[in-house]
């Protein structure tokens, strides 16, 4: 039933936010605060309580809902999407900090927007029922659609159509395959439903698998994105606020990379291997497309939206490279990306809150004015270049070594990525804190509250950086299970799989 | 005629005896408040009747009446529709200068012309039902008698409907020609001796169906339905857009099904092409629009593309999603329309889309509901209209018609542009335009709506186990 709570608590609380709204600014922001963290509290309890993870379900509920159609309401957590949850809820709590001093209008409206999209996220990790799935995952786009349409910077408007056009559109192509998987799995079989477990192994033609998989894919590539369908993005994230930016490419760029893990590799076992060179290269060319276009950019935040593409071009390619580390990288990733990309937008937020602009032609030498927030700059940086120590690093070297056991070719292009990830992420620093002064700004360092914020994300990104393992476990049976699909149906019975090294013995750089 | 037979005949009895009763309290004492207090216990007498004869059916009253499951549920339908836009109308009607109680008058008979259509049997009553139906229309259209544009829209809709009727008339006689009977039931026995259908009965059905579209306005046919809907009273045009569009919808699926229309190439290829056009023509069209009225129709032009997708699945399955969508349907539109007449005032309706401008921060309980019609009409989860949309597909799926099904799924995007158009405005800096206060049985009305719109998004399992019991043709 906990799972059930976690989303009632967030709905709950948002409608008192939203009410509370009329008694002060103050009330929907505690509100919200204390509903996340009773989340996180009960998240984190469960997590004490089911330590050892085995390679089940830790916790599985499962109700009817529309029985007419086979539409359950069926719930259910493993390492994977605890891990995804315990981000949602540590970074909700985050996005409403860092909204303390930036929303001042339409406060309740706004955090029952903010609540509602993390249910909606919330609803989209747990969920084993496709209809379900698809319900949640189209929930969380009308409020994030407000958000950017209501409290947005100038371009608002059509950044927000943009975003609500093309996952919309991407969503209804996944509805139309969830369905079709749906009565292919009924007539083969005379059970009509909507169930993942059941749904799990489907016999159907090899033609019929790329097409409805190309549904799903269509839906989740357009949310990673990656590059052909990345156009809604840089809009998007520039144009929310800090607290929208945040969200979208901590977490809602997650559900992509999590839709990958938990539905094409599963349902579509063979399908997604024909999948993978392009899949594969689509990632290599967006590591490289991105970072290219990050370097191009003047306006801080599309900068980091673009750096965003980059990074998730590594999701996808280790996605597609069907091993172990390479998982163990996309989760990581996922997490790493999460924090220090939100670490930036935070940055970019609260540098426009300061000097009202977010081009960086304007900025430079600004270390000397903020020092502190200079410091936090230079770590976050660093992880979005790689650097050993933070988890970025872990996670893009994982995939890699990863891939390179698929494909060296593309393995080799995709670490050209890094060095293109050092230039734009020096160039952020040289344009913004070091360099000379083209403006006079008046600006001061981060207050206490923002330095609490900043502090906690450099914590847990070092920390992952350094003690990669505990989330590694937490992650691995739902990974090997995962990949247990793909190999019992790719390679011939008789074969002996070869088996993979472990991340510990592969630690030697460390 | 026996007892049985009036009995399950009661509720058009008590419709029609609303108009005369009126007539005769208005003659002795003309109150607004009287009129309006009976014809809303009328409406709620006439739903509690369908209750009361429930024992009774299937009975058939030959050669017209058929008083069975699936006419019943669509005779609730009606009148509930009925119910809530006279809850709508009271504070517009009650603004209006000069005679108002007569709304209430020809708001029954109009009932009444829909009511028939969901039991006719026979082209006859067919036939009297469209046209009881249609003239009531002229007079509530153009009801407004001050405003030069309610007129005009009284007439262009008395014009060509009656062009349309003239259609129909025409395509009923083609087919009596070739079958020699004109009882929906006759024919069907007369087609199964036929090896071959005639010519004359696909263009008997061509004729009939230019009629039945321009009633859906389905596109071709569909040219009145902005200036009708921008001119009518906006209680009228929800009006118009719910009642007599699911009264025609059920007389069309019964006629439809009884000659088994979707097995015939040349009447699938129609029907499909005709569905296409509508919902390609109706989304596009309403992108452009300023008006909100305006966009509702052609809007309601391209759900009515949707709904006969559901025609061509030719199973009691692909009905009974086409009975929840057209509920759902009903409630969203009753909803988004009942917005607009609560925010017009004594001068001037709230039509255009500025006059929206910042709603949500001025009134965000009515801005609230009209944003949950919209995305209800648009298919977003929570919302009604996204279950019956999920249930169309799905039988429409199920039946293999994937390519209106992916025409759908297209249309979906297009539509949802406009509609966050609309919301967008809502939600925008405040404008300065005054707004009216609204009163207690608006605000009654918007909460049901609500309630009904949330219910059927979040739980319609009920609603469906309900469809699928009682609606069988």
């Amino acid at each position: 039933m906990i799972l059930v709570y976690l989303i009632v608590i967030l709905l709950a609380g948002a409608f008192l936010a939203w009410i509370s709204g009329n008694l002060g600014h103050l009330w929907p922001r505690i509100i919200s605060i204390v509903t996340l963290s009773v989340d996180l509290f009960l998240i984190v309890l469960s997590l004490v309580h089911i330590v050892p993870f085995s390679d089940k379900w830790l916790i599985d509920i499962q109700y009817d809902w529309i029985p007419q159609f086979g539409i359950g309401f069926h719930f259910a957590l493993d390492g994977l999407s605890l891990l995804m949850l315990l981000l949602t809820f540590f970074l909700g709590i985050i996005s409403v900090l860092i909204s303390w001093k930036e929303i001042n209008s339409k406060v309740g409206f706004f955090h029952f927007n903010l609540l509602l999209i993390l249910a909606g996220i919330v609803g989209v990790f747990l969920s084993l029922d496709l209809f379900l799935f698809y319900f949640f995952w189209e929930l969380m786009l009308v409020p994030m659609y407000f958000l950017i349409g209501i409290w947005g910077h100038e371009n608002r408007t059509k950044a927000s159509y943009k975003f609500f056009l093309y996952t919309q559109a991407s969503g209804l192509l996944m509805f139309i395959s969830i369905l079709a998987l749906y009565f292919v799995h009924g007539k083969s079989t005379g059970m009509y439903t909507f169930d993942y477990n059941q749904l799990l192994g489907t016999q159907m033609s090899a033609s019929t698998a790329v097409l409805i998989m190309s549904g799903f894919l269509a839906a989740f590539l357009v949310k990673l994105p990656v590059v052909p369908l990345h156009n809604w993005l840089p809009d998007a994230h520039s144009e929310a606020p800090t607290a929208g930016s945040l969200i979208l490419a901590a977490l809602l760029l997650k559900t992509g990379a999590y839709g990958l893990l938990r539905f094409i590799v599963p349902l579509f076992p063979t399908a997604s291997v024909s999948f993978a060179p392009i899949g594969m290269t689509l990632g290599v060319i967006g590591i490289l497309y991105g970072a290219k276009l990050a370097f191009a950019q003047t306006d801080l935040k599309r900068l980091i939206a673009y750096t965003s593409v980059s990074h998730m071009g590594f999701v996808i390619l280790g996605v597609f490279s069907f091993n172990e580390l390479a998982y163990q990288g996309v989760v990581m990733q996922m997490i790493a990306h999460g924090i220090s990309t939100g670490a930036l937008f935070i940055m970019a937020g609260q540098l426009s809150e300061r000097i009202h602009t977010r081009d960086i032609t304007l900025m430079g030498g600004l270390w000397e004015k903020a020092p502190f927030m200079g410091a936090i700059g230079l770590i976050f940086s660093m992880a979005s270049l790689g650097l050993p120590g933070l988890g970025n690093f872990i996670a893009e070297l994982l995939i890699l070594i990863g891939a390179f056991e698929a494909n060296i070719l593309l393995a080799c292009l995709a670490c050209l990525g890094l060095i293109a990830a050092t230039l734009y992420s020096l160039r952020i620093l040289q344009k913004v804190f070091y360099g000379k002064k083209n403006t006079e700004w008046k600006m001061n360092d981060l207050s206490i509250r923002e330095k609490i914020i900043s502090l906690s994300l450099v914590v847990i990104i070092i920390g992952i950086g350094h003690l990669p393992q505990p989330v590694l476990d937490i992650a691995k049976p739902a990974l090997l299970k995962t990949l247990e699909y793909h190999n019992e149906n790719t390679y011939h019975k008789n074969e002996v799989v070869k088996s993979k090294p472990d991340f510990k013995s592969n630690i030697f750089f460390y | 005629m026996s007892e049985t037979d009036f009995l399950s005949l009661t509720p058009f009895l008590i419709i029609a005896m609303a108009p005369i009763i009126i007539m005769i309290v208005i003659s002795i004492f003309r109150n607004y408040e009287v009129v309006y207090g009976f014809s809303v216990l009328t409406f709620i007498a006439s739903i509690a009747s369908i209750f009361y004869i429930l024992p009774v059916i299937p009975h058939s009253i030959a050669p017209l009446f058929i008083i069975d499951n699936f006419s019943l549920f669509f005779l609730g339908i009606i009148f509930f529709s009925g119910l809530l836009v006279t809850f709508l109308s009271y504070d517009y009607i009650k603004h209006l200068q000069g005679i108002r109680e007569e709304y209430y008058i020809i708001l029954f008979t109009s009932t009444l012309g829909a009511a028939l259509l969901a039991v006719a049997n026979h082209f006859i009553l067919f036939f009297l039902g469209i046209e009881t139906l249609t003239l009531s229309l002229y007079i509530l259209i153009a009801f407004e008698k001050s405003k030069d544009r309610s007129v005009e829209a009284g007439i262009k809709y008395l014009i060509l409907a009656s062009v349309s009727s003239a259609f129909l008339l025409f395509g009923m006689g083609l087919m009596y020609v070739t079958f020699g009977t004109m009882e929906f039931s006759a024919i069907v026995s007369a087609m199964s001796h036929l090896v071959k259908l005639p010519p004359l009965f696909i263009y008997g059905f061509g004729m009939m169906l230019v009629g039945i579209g321009f009633k859906l306005a389905l596109v071709p046919f569909h040219m009145w339905t902005p200036d009708v809907y921008q001119g009518a009273p906006a209680p009228v045009s929800s009006y118009i857009a719910t009642v007599s569009k699911g009264a025609v919808m059920a007389v069309f699926i019964r006629f439809f099904f009884n000659i088994k229309g979707f097995d015939n190439p040349s009447i699938f290829i129609i029907i499909s092409g005709i569905a296409i056009l509508s919902m390609f023509v109706g989304n596009l069209l309403a992108i452009r629009q300023n008006n909100i009225k305006r966009l509702l129709a052609y809007s309601s032009i391209a759900n009515m593309g949707y709904l006969i997708i559901i025609l061509l699945t030719g199973s009691d399955k692909g009905i009974q999603s086409a009975i929840f969508y057209l509920i759902t349907y009903f409630i969203t539109t009753i909803g988004a329309f009942g917005v607009i007449s609560l925010l017009s005032t004594k001068e001037v309706e709230a039509e255009k889309i500025e006059d929206y401008k910042g709603l949500f921060w001025k009134r965000p309980w009515i801005a609230f509901v009209f944003t949950l019609c919209l995305l209800s009409l648009a298919g977003i989860p929570v919302t009604a209209g996204f279950i019956a949309k999920f249930y169309l597909i799905y039988e429409g799926m199920k039946a293999g018609l994937l390519i209106l099904i992916f025409s759908m799924i297209i249309n979906s995007v297009i539509g949802l542009y406009y509609y966050l158009r609309v919301i967008t405005t809502m939600f925008s800096a405040a404008g300065t335009n005054t707004l009216p206060s609204v009163s207690f049985i608006g605000k009654l009305t918007l909460t049901i709506i609500t309630i009904g719109i949330l219910l059927f998004g979040l739980y319609p399992g009920w609603l469906i186990d309900f469809i699928v019991k009682y609606a069988l043709l």
